[in-house]
Parts: C-alpha cells; sequence; structure tokens
C-alpha cells in the first residue's frame, strides 16, 4: 500500500519538502458503523497518504466503538494534515498520533506488537534448525506433523521481520501477520 | 394518522411518509429531483401533499446544481432527489461540486430493495461506495426504524460546521416498511462537533499583530459566506474599524461590498494586480474563510513571502495545509470576529495615518489599471458586455450564476457585489454547466428577484436541458451568453502553453440559440453589435420569461490580468503587457506540469 512518499496537496507543491519523512502509529477511534474502515482507508488512497500497517477491531462493544490502529509515513507536514483530514470523517471519536505522545511522555515510542503466523515446511535438518530458531524467539508451534510447522510469534515488527527471514532458507511456506496493536506506557488512556 | 401518535411526535408512518415529514420538519419548502422505480413510494407521498414543493429537472445533474444555487442563495440546505443507479450516479458531479465549494446539499437516493442489494439487481449501484469520497458523510439505511433519525443527522451535517454535501441511500422495501418516525433529536451523535468558537487567546494575539501592522491585508473567502449575514457585516465593520484593505476570493464575492473604498477586487489567477501586489508585499495578513487554494497562492515558494499570517477557519484541515500560517484560530467566521470586533474595539486605538505610506503604494498599484480592455464600435468585447450587464441591472440586485471559463472570470472581474449570496459560482471544481440548473434553483428560491447566468458558448450546452424546466416552472431565468465560438479558457491555455495549436476548442456547429429559445417555449435575443447592447439587455430584463441571450462577442479575447502556472504574485501578465509573444513564453517548463 506504499503508495507515494511525496507530499500530496497543492499543484504548486514544485518545491521539494524539506522535512524527511518519518514513521509514525496512529490510533483512531470511530464508531463501529458500517463503511467507516472504508472511509478511512479510502481516505488513505484518495489523499496519497501511505499505510504502512492498519488493524482494526472493535474495543467497546456496548459503545460500539472501534480502535483502528495505522502506522503510516510522512513529513511532520503530512502527518498533521493526515490527523486533521481523519478528524474530519463523521463517526472518528479522536486520533491520537501515538508517536508523537510518547515523544511527549519523554519515551522513544509507543509499545508496539505485531502477531503473525508462520508455516514452515521440511524435513530434517532444516526442520530441526527451524524448531531451534522458533524455540530462539518464543515462538510457538500451534500445528505440526512430520513435514511441516506453524509457528505463532508476536512481538516488534523487526522481531518477525527477522523471523520470517531466517525461516525462509529453512522452507517457509506461507506467512499471515495481524499488523500492528499498540498503546502508550503509562498509566493514562488514549 | 391517528395510530400511536403521542406527544414527542413519534408516530408510526412508512418509510416514505417519513422522507417527506422529515423534509418538512427540517424546514424544506423545495426539493429538485427526478423520479424512477427506486424512489416511487417517495413520489407517491410527494403527490398527496403541498407543503414541500418538488421542481422536476430534466437530468439529475441539473438537480444537484439547482439544489446548489437555491443553498448558495438562501444559507439553507438545498435538497435533490434521485432514483437508484444511473440516478445516482448522475448526481455524482453536483456531490463532488458541492463538496468543494462547501455547499450544504441533501441527496436522498432510491436503492434496490434490501433483500437485492449485491446481486447485481437491475438499476442498483453501490451508491455509497461511489459517493463516499465526494460526500462530507452518507448513510444506506436498512432499518425503517433508523430512518427518521439519519435523515434528521444527515440535515445536520450538512448545515453544520464546515458544510457539505451528503447522501441518504434508501432502499425501495425500507419506503414501503412502516416503522416509528422520530422528530429532529436534540442530542446529535457524539463524535461530531465542530468547534464554532475561537480560542481567545488566539484571538488577543491576532488583534495584537493586526494593530501593529504597517501593510496588513485582509483576504476573505466562501467562508464567511457560509457564516452568514452576521459574519458578512461584522467583516464591513472590522475593515471600517481597522482602515484595512481587503481583497476576497472568488467564493467571497459580495462579502464586502465591492463600492466600498477598501476593496482592491479578487485576489489569484485572475485577479486584480493590486489584490495580488498587496498579498505578495504585506506584512500581515488576515485570511478570514478562504484556504489558499492553488488559485491564489501561485507558486507556493513566493507567496507572500514577507508576511505574518492569521487564518480563520472552521475545519483544522484547512489549517497549515498549503501555507503554514502563524496564528491559526479554528472557529466559524462569525463567532471568531464577533470577539475580534469587541477586542478591537476595547483595546485598539486605530492610527488610520499610519496606513497612509501603504495606501499610497495601493494607489500606485491600482493604477496600473489592470482590469483595462480596449473597446471597440465593431465587435462587442466580452468585458463590456459584463460592464452593460451591471450598469444596466444593478438596481434590481441581481442574482448572478456562471458557468466555467473566461466568461466566469470577466464576470467577477466587471460585475461588482454588493451584498452576499447574490454570486454562485461553481469554484473549487469548475464544473461547466452549473449556471443554468443554479440559476434554476436560485430562482425558484426567489421569485420575483433577477436572475442570471453568464454562460459561455460551450458550458451553456451542457445543462441546456434545464431550459425545459425553468419554462415548467415559470422560473424566468436569463442566460447570457457570451458566445466567443471558443471554449475560450482552454484556447487561452493552448495559447500559453501548446505554442497556439488548437486542439479542438473551437466549436462548430454551433446551435442557433435564438432558435434553441424558442425550441423550448423561452424566449431568444441575439446582439452582435456594442451599439444595440443596451436595448437588447433591457429587453431581456422586461421578457417575463427565459431568455437566452446570445452576445456575440470578440471571439479571441483573452482574460487578463493572469498569473501564469508557477509563476508568482508579483509576476503578473498585464493586459498592456500581453503580446502574442508574452504570452507564448509566459510559462516554463515547470509550469507546465501545473493546472
Ligand atoms: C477557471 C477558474 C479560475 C479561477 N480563478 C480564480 C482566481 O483567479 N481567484 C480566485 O480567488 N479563485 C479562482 N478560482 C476559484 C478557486 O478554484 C477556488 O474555488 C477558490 O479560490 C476558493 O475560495 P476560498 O478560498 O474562499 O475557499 P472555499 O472553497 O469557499 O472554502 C471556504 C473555506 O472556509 C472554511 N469555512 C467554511 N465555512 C466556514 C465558517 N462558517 N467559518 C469559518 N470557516 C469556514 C472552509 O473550511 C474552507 O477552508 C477559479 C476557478 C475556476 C474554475
Ligand atoms: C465539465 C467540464 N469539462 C471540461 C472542463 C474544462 N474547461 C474549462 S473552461 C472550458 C471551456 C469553456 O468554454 P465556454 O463555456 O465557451 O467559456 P469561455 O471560456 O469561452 O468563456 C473547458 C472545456 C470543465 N471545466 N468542466
Amino acid at each position: 500500500m506504499n503508495a507515494q512518499l511525496q507530499a500530496t496537496g497543492s499543484a504548486y507543491f514544485i518545491s521539494k519538502e524539506t522535512q524527511r519523512p518519518e514513521i509514525h502509529t496512529l490510533s483512531v477511534l470511530v464508531d463501529n458503523e458500517p463503511g467507516v474502515l472504508a472511509r478511512v482507508i479510502g481516505l488513505f488512497s484518495g489523499r496519497g497518504y501511505n499505510i504502512e500497517s492498519l488493524t482494526v477491531s472493535e474495543t467497546e462493544h456496548e459503545k460500539h466503538l472501534s480502535r483502528i490502529t495505522i502506522v503510516t509515513r510522512g513529513t511532520q507536514h503530512v502527518l498533521d494534515q493526515i490527523k486533521h483530514q481523519l478528524e474530519r470523517i463523521v463517526p472518528v471519536h479522536r486520533v491520537i498520533d501515538l508517536t508523537v505522545r510518547a515523544g511527549e511522555l519523554g519515551q522513544d515510542r509507543p509499545l508496539e506488537r505485531e502477531l503473525a503466523l508462520v508455516k514452515v515446511a521440511g524435513t530434517g535438518d532444516a526442520r530441526v534448525e527451524a524448531l531451534r530458531l522458533a524455540d530462539a524467539f518464543r515462538a510457538s508451534v500451534i500445528d505440526a506433523n512430520t513435514e511441516h510447522f506453524i509457528f505463532e510469534i508476536t512481538g516488534k515488527v523487526s522481531k518477525i521481520e527477522q523471523f520470517i527471514a531466517i525461516m525462509k532458507p529453512l522452507g517457509l511456506v506461507e506467512v499471515c501477520r495481524t499488523g500492528v496493536a499498540a498503546m502508550n506506557r503509562g498509566p493514562q488512556g488514549m | 394518522m391517528s395510530n400511536g401518535q403521542n406527544d414527542t411526535g413519534r408516530r408510526e408512518m412508512t418509510g416514505a411518509e417519513m422522507v417527506v415529514q422529515a423534509l418538512k420538519d427540517n424546514g424544506v419548502k423545495h426539493i429538485f429531483g427526478y423520479p424512477g422505480g427506486a424512489v416511487l413510494p417517495i413520489y407517491d407521498e410527494i403527490f398527496q401533499q403541498d407543503d414541500v414543493e418538488h421542481i422536476l429537472v430534466r437530468h439529475e445533474q441539473g438537480a444537484g446544481h439547482a439544489a446548489e444555487g437555491y443553498a448558495r442563495s438562501t444559507g439553507k440546505a438545498g435538497v435533490m432527489l434521485v432514483t437508484s443507479g444511473p440516478g445516482a450516479t448522475n448526481a455524482v458531479t453536483p456531490l463532488q461540486d458541492a463538496l468543494m465549494d462547501s455547499i450544504p446539499l441533501v441527496c436522498i437516493t432510491g436503492q434496490v430493495p434490501t433483500t437485492l442489494i449485491g446481486s447485481d439487481a437491475f438499476q442498483e449501484c453501490d451508491t455509497v461506495g461511489i459517493t463516499r469520497p465526494c460526500t462530507k458523510h452518507n448513510w444506506l439505511v436498512k432499518d425503517v426504524n433508523d430512518l427518521a433519525k439519519t435523515l434528521h443527522e444527515a440535515f445536520h451535517v450538512a448545515t453544520t460546521g464546515r458544510p457539505g454535501p451528503v447522501v441518504v441511500d434508501i432502499p425501495k422495501d425500507v419506503q414501503f416498511a412502516r416503522g416509528v418516525y422520530t422528530p429532529p433529536q436534540t442530542a446529535p451523535r457524539t463524535s461530531y462537533h465542530p468547534q464554532v468558537q475561537g480560542d481567545l487567546d488566539r484571538v488577543k494575539e491576532a488583534v495584537a499583530l493586526l494593530a501593529n501592522a504597517k501593510r496588513p491585508i485582509i483576504y476573505s473567502g466562501g467562508g464567511v459566506i457560509n457564516s452568514g449575514q452576521e459574519a458578512s457585516e461584522l467583516l464591513r465593520e472590522l475593515v471600517e474599524l481597522s482602515g484595512f484593505p481587503i481583497t476576497s476570493t472568488l467564493m467571497g464575492l459580495g462579502a464586502y461590498p465591492a463600492s466600498g473604498k477598501n476593496w482592491l477586487g479578487m485576489l489569484g489567477m485572475h485577479g486584480t494586480y493590486e489584490a495580488n501586489m498587496a498579498m505578495h508585499d504585506c506584512d500581515v495578513m488576515l485570511c478570514i474563510g478562504a484556504r489558499f487554494d492553488d488559485r491564489i497562492t501561485g507558486r507556493l515558494d513566493a507567496f507572500s513571502p514577507g508576511s505574518k499570517k492569521i487564518h480563520i477557519d472552521i475545519d483544522p484541515s484547512s489549517i497549515n495545509k498549503n501555507v503554514r500560517v502563524d496564528i491559526p484560530i479554528i472557529g466559524d467566521v462569525g463567532h471568531v470576529l464577533e470577539d475580534l470586533v469587541r477586542l478591537w474595539r476595547a483595546t485598539v486605538k486605530a492610527d488610520k495615518k499610519a496606513l497612509y505610506p501603504w495606501w499610497e503604494q495601493i494607489a500606485k498599484w491600482r493604477a496600473r489599471d489592470s482590469l483595462a480592455f480596449k473597446t471597440n464600435d465593431e465587435v462587442i468585447m466580452p468585458q463590456y458586455a459584463i460592464q452593460r450587464l451591471y450598469e444596466l441591472t444593478k438596481h434590481r440586485d441581481p442574482f448572478i450564476t456562471t458557468e466555467v471559463g473566461q466568461h466566469q472570470m470577466w464576470a467577477a472581474q466587471h460585475f461588482h457585489f454588493e451584498k452576499p449570496h447574490h454570486w454562485m459560482t461553481s469554484g473549487g471544481l469548475g464544473t461547466m454547466g452549473y449556471g443554468l440548473p443554479a440559476a434554476l434553483g436560485v430562482q425558484i428560491a426567489h421569485r420575483d428577484a433577477l436572475v442570471i447566468d453568464i454562460a459561455g458558448d460551450a458550458s451553456i450546452q451542457m445543462c441546456i436541458q434545464e431550459m425545459s424546466a425553468a419554462v415548467q416552472f415559470d422560473a424566468p431565468i436569463k442566460i447570457f451568453i457570451l458566445n466567443n465560438q471558443y471554449m475560450g479558457m482552454v484556447r487561452q491555455w493552448q495559447q500559453l502553453l501548446h505554442g497556439n495549436r488548437l486542439s479542438h476548442s473551437y466549436t462548430e456547429a454551433m446551435p442557433d440559440f435564438v432558435k434553441l429559445a424558442e425550441a423550448y417555449g423561452a424566449h431568444g435575443i441575439r446582439c452582435d453589435k456594442p451599439a444595440n447592447l443596451d436595448d437588447a439587455i433591457n429587453e431581456m430584463i422586461s421578457v417575463k420569461k427565459p431568455v437566452i441571450f446570445d452576445c456575440r462577442v470578440a471571439t479571441l479575447a483573452n482574460c487578463f490580468p493572469m498569473i501564469p502556472s508557477g509563476k508568482a504574485h508579483n509576476e503578473m501578465l498585464l493586459p498592456d503587457e500581453a503580446t502574442d509573444e508574452a504570452v507564448a513564453n509566459a510559462i516554463d517548463a515547470k509550469g507546465r506540469e501545473l493546472v
């Protein structure tokens, strides 16, 4: 979904953006109603913003509220626009830039975790090696027969990327990832 | 309706009845629409009542623009009603138009029955999917018990905050189903709460900055019109108090009177030299309800480089979008100006003398007379036609709509507006075909007013079918065509960018507009001599029917002044400098990529 890095906006943005793009994680609290995800995604594609990762689930059933977590990339100017554009969507309650908030709290990044299911097929040494490495990564086996494993692994994105890369030569068959779930450290809510 | 009525206004009725009831409860007097299978139950209800008058258009696009004209001239929501499938897709252009220009528009669409949705049923389309990016919000109502609430919410969303278009898509079975009607609710949804009151500290900062400005300018826009009559009055008061010069975007014309002594004319690509130069050289800019559109800023890195900027806007996403500002104030223009004017009165001792040097400079720019043009005894110059139209109609307080092109810009430059809500034009989307239906909508709202669509010969053919609606509903709109036989604005750009190769911008086989008027049962007038123009315009005004006025103007006139694409405010192309060569070389390679 990495459409483009260049800021959209005025047709007259012919001067290069001077700011460097940054990766930020946004939490968006929305009414869980039909089409709300399409509105959010449509905003990103329509305005040429990037989505690096997106997760969504209802988090408060009584109030029908869902929390959408979006990892995006842009200059500070674009990130501000993304936040304000999201806030214009009628069923959007709040948009929090977790990365900015983490900075305000004196922290490096918000807490970010992802879950992946990784299927690896093979026999012999490769199979033994896969299991040994999975153990080292604290991935658990959730399905197996004599020819394959399915590992479940959670952690930071970088850890999952690394695990997948390592499994590649060992018979990696398929991967399914949830996308990033994130919140800020500390007692306060969003 | 005896069953179940109680004092809270809750009643049982069909979905179709609810639609009409909700229109009444939201103060709607007129709607613009076109029937079809998926809205027949609603049409049946419309037939059985007299409170809401339905105006039958000839194309759904016409319904949308008519509703836009109605909305812009009244400050109320415009309402359109169309059927599923092609009815809904034909509504897309006016929806996007209303989105770009912040027009409150409520569009009700019929949909195939809920049981058939997703089956590629006859005249099915994914209306909410198609209209999602071109509405402020939209709804598909699957349960009749949600219908009333949704319709009220639709009016609320369309008309509050930054106004915009909304769609309510109603499947046919929901229109037949019975359910409980609830009156407009007092507690709207919690996630939607536009901020109208500005932050007072920011307003104080703004006043302090303005009070010490040596070269200030007020740049106002469509947001002042959106905010309503009081906002325009407060704007006038602020200009009076401060003695500041004021310019406006295309969308904001009329908020400050063109006869006002501080008026610099419109700014931007086809704005006046004095307005653009003042924007470029100012030290403090007060932007009120305008969005730093690319037609305004020209080359961004050279836009008003030395100024501090204050921006009042109700939509946080408009702030810092294209131009970074120093003092953003989020809120409704009317509310913020009320605070600003009050604080100004209480704290500032206006030293208008301090502004003398600035006004002297402005007077020099004014003396360039950037809207000048050469008159001609043989052919009617388009600018002259607008001037005469203005002089001969101004005592009637006319409402002006336009199509899109050179004529639109000449209208903005040479017709002078004294009041808000009297100027309807498609600014953001630039929709050819807007003006005629918009004029119809205006005339329906203002039965006795003089309503004129200043048109181009190409644009007018895009929604010409609405002449038939104008005749049917006794709407005596005047279509004043500046007929130059060309898509003039396209031709002008081809001269600027493409070596004067006029690819497909000349209209051969032009219809005979006089006969066309007569074919519709309207009145046709043709004029091609400057000497006859006044009489012909007077005839147009006196005819009590819709009129098409075929005003034959110079075919090759261009619209100046102009900031060529990719250039800055102080690099304007002025009419007396616009030789063929200057025109051919005005835009460099970078500028050619721009629109
Ligand atoms: C051929 C052509 C040429 C053009 N040339 C020019 C030109 O030379 N000069 C020119 O000016 N335009 C020109 N335009 C129009 C231009 O494209 C834009 O439509 C126009 O400049 C935008 O006007 P605006 O900034 O007032 O914004 P609008 O589109 O009117 O937006 C209003 C702004 O005010 C805000 N707002 C709305 N309601 C409120 C409220 N109640 N309180 C506070 N804020 C509010 C909105 O959030 C928005 O930011 C041209 C168009 C065409 C088709
Ligand atoms: C629906 C639509 N299609 C195309 C355009 C591009 N366009 C802008 S101005 C113009 C020509 C308008 O010609 P005319 O109506 O004759 O007006 P003139 O410029 O000659 O005054 C065109 C084709 C547009 N704005 N809208």
